[in-house]
C-alpha cells in the first residue's frame, strides 16, 4: 500500500472516530447505511472490479445471509453475531451452486443472468419459501447482536460494529489483492485466455471469486438483519443490485478506496439534499451520467499493485539467475 | 534423445473447414523444432490443440507419454507445456512483473487464508515468486522495466515479456507462436539468442515462424504445413530442397 492511500485511510478514519460525537442519530444511521453500502460494495468488487465479472444479482446473496440470521435467531435463537459465519457460508455456498452452471458466460450474458437469480431469489422470499421466510412480510423480531454481553441497540452502537467490520475487509482485502489469489483475478479479468494459458484454473477462480463475494456479502446482510430487526424481500429488490453495481463501477472498479467513496456518495449524497426533494435524483442521474462520459474509470481509480514493492526491491537489489543463483553486479 | 511431444494424427474441423488433417510429428527432448507453412496451413490451430486452447476432434497428442487431447489448458501448462500468442496476449493493465507472476501461479500454491494472515509460509512463497520474476525478465532482457505497465512496453520487449512469463511456469516445452512477428533485424537476432539460452536451460523449443531466416538459423527440424496436411519434415537443408515445399512457397513453375 502506498504512504499517499495510508495518510488517505488514517484521515478518513480519524474523521469517522469523531462523527460519533458532532452527529445526531438520523445523520448517524445515515453513516451507518453508508457503512453497509461499503461492505457490500467491497465484497462486490471483488467480483466485478477484481475478477471482470459483471453480476448486477448481488442483493441475492445479501438477502441469503439476512435470511439464514433471521431464521436462525428467530426459530433456533442464536445470537446474530455466532451466526455471521453461518450466513456468510450459506451465502457462498448458494453463489457456488448457481453461479456453478453459468460462470463460463461473459459480460452482457453473465449479467442477464444475474438479474435473474437476483429476481428468482426475491420472488422465493416473497412466496414464503419452505415456510421459513413469512412471505411478503418478511421476518420480524430479530434480537440484537451482542458483543461480550454488551447489547448492540443505539446507532452509536451499530456505528462501531458496522464501520468496524469495513475496516476490518478493507484490512483483509488488502491484504488479498496483493496476493497469489489477489493476482489470479486480475488476470482473469484482463485476458481470461492468457490467465488460463498461463497455468490459472479460470473456471475455479471465477467461482471462487463469486462465493467469497457472495459470503462476504452473506455476512453483511446478518449484520443488517441485526440492525433492522425486521426484514423483508422489499430490501433485497433489483434496485438494491443496480446501487451496489453503480457504487463500484462510479467509485472506480477494482479500487479499494474508490468504492468506499462511492457508497459515501451513492448512498449519503442524496441523503444530504433530501432539502431539494424531487430534484435530488435528477441531479443524481445527471451526474452518473456526466461520470460515465468524462470519466469512465471511477472517481478514485487508484490501482494497487498486486504484489509487494518491498519485495520486488529485494529481488532487484540482490539480482539471481534464473535457476536461483546469486549473480554478480 | 527421446521424444517429449509425440502428435499423431491430429485432425481438427471447423464446420465444413479441416483446419488441421491427420498431422503428425515428433519433437525431440530439448531440441528446437519449427513448424512453417504459408498462412492459413493450420500450424496455430496445431499450436492451440496441442495447449488444449481446442480439441483434436481425432488423433493422439502426448507429452512424456500422457495424452493431452480433452486436458484442460491450465492442467497442460502444470504438465510443463507454456506458451507464446501470435497476437500478443499480455495483461496490458499490470506491471511487467505481475505479467511473469501469472506464471509462477501454477508452481505455488498460496491460497484465501495465507493471504488475509500474511502467514510466514505465504510471505515466504511470495517472497520467492517475485524473485524469480525479477530473474526471469532479467533473462529476457527486462530487467529494468519490471514496473512498467505491459501496454507502455515496446513490441519487441512485450513479445520478451510474454517469453518470460511462459519460462516463469517452469515448462520442459515452450511453444512461440511467431515470436518475431513485428520484430526488426536486430530484435531478431536478440531473439535468436534467446531462442538459444532458452535451450541451453534444458527447455524443449517449438515454434512458428515466418522469418525463414530465423527458421533456417536456430530449428534443428522444421515440419511444414499446407492446407492442414504435413507436406514435409526434417532438417532445414532437407526441407529447403523439398520440391513440395518450393512448391508451396513460390508455386510451379510454367512448362
Amino acid at each position: 500500500m502506498s504512504r499517499k492511500l495510508l495518510v488517505g485511510y488514517l484521515v478518513a478514519a480519524a474523521i469517522l472516530a469523531v462523527s460519533p460525537f458532532m452527529m445526531d442519530a438520523y445523520e448517524l444511521d445515515v453513516l451507518n447505511s453508508v457503512g453497509l453500502y461499503a461492505l457490500l460494495a467491497l465484497s462486490l468488487n471483488l467480483i466485478l472490479g477484481d475478477a471482470g465479472l459483471f453480476n448486477m444479482g448481488h442483493a441475492a446473496f445479501y438477502a441469503v445471509g439476512a435470511y439464514t440470521a433471521a431464521i436462525l435467531n428467530t426459530r433456533f435463537e442464536i445470537p446474530i453475531l455466532w451466526a455471521l459465519p453461518i450466513c456468510g457460508l450459506a451465502a457462498a455456498l448458494f453463489a457456488a451452486l448457481v453461479a456453478r452452471p453459468v460462470i463460463h458466460l461473459r459480460g452482457d450474458y453473465l449479467l442477464i443472468v444475474t438479474i435473474g437469480m437476483g429476481e428468482i431469489v426475491r420472488i422465493a422470499l416473497v412466496n414464503d419459501v419452505f415456510g421459513l421466510t413469512g412471505g411478503a412480510n418478511g421476518i420480524f423480531g430479530i434480537a440484537r447482536p451482542e458483543i461480550f454481553g454488551h447489547r448492540v441497540k443505539t446507532p452509536v452502537d451499530f456505528f462501531v460494529l458496522i464501520w468496524g467490520a469495513v475496516a476490518v475487509t478493507v484490512f483483509l482485502f488488502h491484504r488479498l489483492e496483493q496476493s497469489r489469489f489477489g493476482r489470479a483475478l486480475n488476470y482473469l479479468r484482463e485476458d481470461p485466455v492468457a490467465a488460463e494459458g498461463s497455468g490459472v484454473n479460470t473456471a475455479r477462480y471465477k467461482l471462487v471469486a463469486f462465493a467469497l463475494g457472495a459470503g462476504w456479502a452473506g455476512m453483511a446482510g446478518a449484520i443488517y438483519a441485526g440492525k433492522m430487526r425486521t426484514i423483508s424481500p422489499e430490501s433485497f429488490n433489483f434496485w438494491e443490485s443496480v446501487v451496489l453495481f453503480l457504487i463500484v463501477i462510479l467509485g472506480g472498479a477494482g479500487s479499494i478506496p474508490g468504492v468506499l467513496l462511492g457508497s459515501f456518495l451513492v448512498v449519503a449524497l442524496p441523503e444530504m439534499f433530501r432539502g431539494f426533494a424531487t430534484a435530488r435524483m435528477l441531479v443524481f442521474g445527471l451526474v452518473m451520467m456526466v461520470m460515465m462520459v468524462v470519466r469512465r474509470e471511477g472517481l478514485l481509480p487508484i490501482r494497487t499493485v498486486r504484489f509487494r514493492t518491498k519485495d520486488v526491491k529485494r529481488a532487484e537489489a540482490a539480482p539471481k539467475d534464473v535457476k536461483g543463483a546469486e549473480v554478480a553486479r | 534423445m527421446s521424444t517429449i511431444l509425440e502428435v499423431r494424427n491430429a485432425t481438427k474441423h471447423f464446420g465444413g473447414l479441416t483446419a488441421v488433417s491427420d498431422v503428425s510429428f515428433d519433437v525431440p527432448e530439448g531440441s528446437i523444432v519449427g513448424l512453417i507453412g504459408p498462412n492459413g496451413a493450420g500450424k496455430t490451430t496445431t499450436f492451440n490443440l496441442i495447449t488444449g486452447n481446442y480439441k483434436a476432434d481425432l488423433g493422439t497428442i502426448r507429452f512424456q507419454g500422457k495424452e493431452l487431447v480433452g486436458m484442460r489448458t491450465h492442467k497442460i501448462v502444470q504438465l510443463g507445456i507454456a506458451r507464446t500468442f501470435q497476437n500478443i496476449r499480455l495483461f496490458q493493465q499490470l506491471t511487467a512483473v505481475e505479467n511473469v507472476l501469472a506464471g509462477r501461479h501454477c508452481r505455488t500454491k498460496g491460497g484465501l487464508l495465507g493471504a488475509m494472515l500474511r502467514t510466514p509460509g505465504a510471505r515466504r512463497e511470495e517472497e520467492a515468486a517475485v524473485e524469480r520474476a525479477i530473474s526471469e525478465l532479467a533473462f529476457v532482457n527486462l530487467g529494468d522495466r519490471s514496473l512498467e505497465l505491459a501496454k507502455n512496453l515496446a513490441y519487441g520487449q512485450q513479445r520478451r515479456l510474454e517469453i518470460a512469463r511462459a519460462l516463469a511456469t517452469d515448462p520442459k516445452l515452450v511453444i512461440l507462436d511467431e515470436p518475431a512477428g513485428g520484430m526488426n533485424e536486430q530484435e531478431t537476432d536478440d531473439l535468436v539468442e534467446l531462442i538459444w539460452k532458452i535451450q541451453e536451460r534444458g527447455v524443449t523449443v517449438l515454434l512458428i515462424e515466418h522469418d525463414m531466416s530465423l527458421v533456417m538459423r536456430v530449428c534443428e527440424q522444421i515440419v511444414v504445413l499446407e492446407y492442414g496436411e504435413r507436406i514435409a519434415a526434417g532438417s532445414p537443408s532437407e526441407v529447403q530442397n523439398d520440391p513440395k515445399v518450393i512448391e508451396a512457397y513460390l508455386g510451379t513453375e510454367e512448362v
